[in-house]
């Protein structure tokens, strides 16, 4: 039930497994890397041992249930369109002209089945318009509908102080204060709004060199490239880093923009189970003594595509385990840190720092700014050849316009924060008020008896609700004791599982938590969504068991 | 006051219902439809089983100790008493 706002955000597009015999041995022709990758001296740590993922299944009268809900609404969506069809009824759809009746037809209406029967009658719980700024608390522009969510209309009235918890604001740098923002005030007056050009074009100003120095001296990398759209990053940087024979192995939940881009470069994708490195070792096993599929010739590249944090499920990925495999097997590495850069960390620099990794032993860092640092764009960072390559071969780095100059001093204003570059204790606060602020919720809500999935030191605290109704009725109760949730269901998620998704702040206060608990208390008794039978302690990861079959 | 705990109880279940069967989503006259014939199915489901149930319980019930009868050597008592009740019922069931 989320729309496509929704789905280009956070949507994932699942796709099935191809099981096919190939053979690669690492050679690398035309690659960006033609050494091999020097392992990185360990940095005397241990890796820090990772919470377990809990995925606990409900009980199965609720799978039932959801069928049956889904069932019904299909047979009223059939009869509704019935109408529609005869004319008892008036079609609010596109139509073509009468004159185009005998065309071709331009509007496929079947295709659009379940937006037009499911997605129009609950659609007053998504796109809700915001008027201040997403910070913990935001007012929210009231409006009605008088022909069930066809059409709306505002009533001019404000709600206010709307707790946010669906904001990616997780170190709450989505704020409006003029202290902080002062620098930012002062490159807008400098530099303008907007650069009117790409990085190739006289549109690559000083401030960009800055902001791509600072971002790889926060990652310990040797260089980095700045681009202006996250999602434009992924899907126009992946093309350019692989092509025809070569091969991608990625991961069933990876995001859309992951998706488009492995499909828009033209290399054969094999998708591995969620988080399961014995799935993994299997796709590479099979690549490396296979090859390509007809001709048996040996893969030009193999990619590894993962996510630090899946926004969907809220699980982290297993880092040290899949650099072990790359470097078993000489692939190479795609970590896209979209939610986990600045949320996990000691010291806010991601997945890599909390497993106590090398970042040298990742070929290509990927990140976006929108989340944790309260602006708008993504970055590549790795090695110094890869990102000069990238700068001159992507499609984004040489068509798209160049970041804006107030966004660009706004993530480096952050980004100084975090790092403590600017003198404060500002950024160690926020993220130590951050791991607090997680560690307590997840905790509250796994005793109070909900389905929370995802790892204990995610910000991102998917709740599950299953039903239909229940997801629907869920977000309208908590929007009436003025909380703003996120609610997910089909497409972007399996049709089984529609969820509640949590987004913890640094800027939520333990008062604010408290509220929304006790609203989530209620509202969990109300509805009866309190579908957990293992309080309190997690179960172990259910993906734990052996895939891989030995066949020698 | 029992009354009214009594009526947001059952108003809490209707809650429930239309939350699990989906129906919440409809419009109200999409959920008369559905409550009207989901309502129709049931009065019909105890209809059936009201008249129909005790009639077949005892012809299943003549049917088995009829058989156990058989294997008796004392066959005629069991005839006999068997006899009677089934020539009362020919009128019911016809």
């Amino acid at each position: 039930m989320a729309r496509t706002a929704e789905l280009a955000q956070n949507g994932h597009v699942r796709h099935a497994l191809n099981q096919n015999n190939v053979k690669n041995i690492a050679t690398t022709k035309n690659g960006f890397h033609n050494k091999v990758v020097k392992n990185g001296t360990s940095t005397g740590t241990r890796p820090q041992r990772r919470g377990e993922d809990s995925f606990e299944q409900a009980p199965m009268h609720v799978a039932v249930l959801t069928y049956i809900g889904f069932g019904i609404v299909t047979l009223f969506g059939y009869f509704r369109d019935f109408l529609r069809a005869v004319g008892l009824e008036k079609c609010h759809v596109a139509q073509e002209r009468d004159e185009q009746k005998d065309f071709v037809p331009l509007y496929q209406d079947f295709e659009n089945f379940y937006t037009r029967n499911l997605y129009m009658r609950v659609r007053d719980n998504w796109n809700r318009p915001i008027c201040s700024v997403p910070g913990p608390v935001f007012d929210l522009m009231e409006r009605v509908t008088d022909d069930y969510n066809w059409t709306y209309r505002l009533t001019g009235k404000t709600i206010k102080n709307v707790i946010n918890m669906g904001s990616y604001n997780y170190l709450g740098f989505a704020e409006n204060n003029a202290d902080f923002l002062q620098t930012v005030a002062d490159k807008l007056s400098k530099y303008g709004a907007g650069v009117c050009g790409t990085r190739q074009e006289l549109g690559n100003l000083s401030i960009h060199e800055e902001l791509e120095q600072l971002v790889a001296e926060f990652l310990g990398v040797e260089s980095s490239l700045t681009f202006g759209m996250g999602f434009a990053t992924n899907s126009m940087n992946i093309p350019a880093l692989v092509g025809k024979g070569c091969l991608i192995l990625s991961d069933e939940l990876n995001h859309a923009s992951l998706v488009l881009g492995a499909r828009l470069s033209a290399a054969t994708i094999r998708v591995f189970k969620h988080n399961n490195m014995q799935s993994l070792e299997k796709l590479l096993r099979e690549a490396v003594s296979s090859g390509q599929p007809r001709t048996h010739r040996p893969w030009k590249k193999i990619l590894i595509l993962v996510e630090g944090i899946y926004s969907m499920e809220g699980s982290l990925v297993r880092l040290p385990e899949i650099i072990a495999l790359k470097k078993k097997y000489k692939a190479y590495l795609f970590l896209d840190e979209a939610h986990s850069i600045g949320a996990v960390g000691p010291s806010g620099r991601g997945v890599v720092e909390h497993f106590g990794v090398d970042p040298r032993d990742v070929d290509v860092l990927m990140g976006t700014f929108t989340k944790s640092f309260g602006a708008a764009g993504g970055y590549i960072a790795g090695k110094k050849e890869l990102v000069d390559y990238l700068r001159t071969y992507s499609h984004s780095a040489v068509y798209g316009s160049a970041m804006s100059p107030p966004i660009t001093e706004q993530i480096i204003r952050a980004m100084k924060c975090i790092m403590g570059a600017d003198g404060t204790k500002e950024g160690h606060q926020r993220v130590q008020q951050l791991v607090e602020n997680v560690r307590y919720f997840r905790s509250r809500l796994q005793e109070m008896g909900f389905i929370i999935y995802g790892n204990v030191d995610s910000p991102v605290i998917p709740l599950l609700l299953y039903l239909p109704g229940k997801v629907v009725a869920f977000s309208r109760t908590m929007l009436q004791k003025n909380i703003g949730v996120v609610v997910v269901g089909f497409p972007a998620t399996p049709i089984t599982e529609a969820r509640a998704r949590f987004c913890v702040s640094a800027a939520h206060t333990r008062p604010m938590l408290d509220k929304v608990l006790q609203a989530l208390n209620e509202t969990g008794d109300l509805l009866r969504v309190k579908f957990s039978r293992h309080r309190p302690s997690l179960r172990p990861a259910l993906y734990d068991e052996t895939d891989y079959e030995l066949d020698s | 006051m029992d009354v009214k705990n009594m009526r947001e109880y059952l108003g809490w279940l209707y809650y429930q219902y239309l939350l699990v069967t989906g129906i919440y989503v409809l419009e109200p006259w999409e959920k008369s439809i559905f409550n009207a014939v989901l309502v129709t199915m049931v009065a019909m489901v105890i209809y059936t089983s009201y008249v129909f149930v005790p009639i077949h319980v005892r012809l299943a019930l003549q049917f088995f100790s009829g058989l156990c009868g058989g294997q008796h050597e004392s066959t005629m008592t069991l005839m006999n008493w068997g006899g009677p009740i089934i020539s009362s019922h020919h009128p019911a069931t016809n």
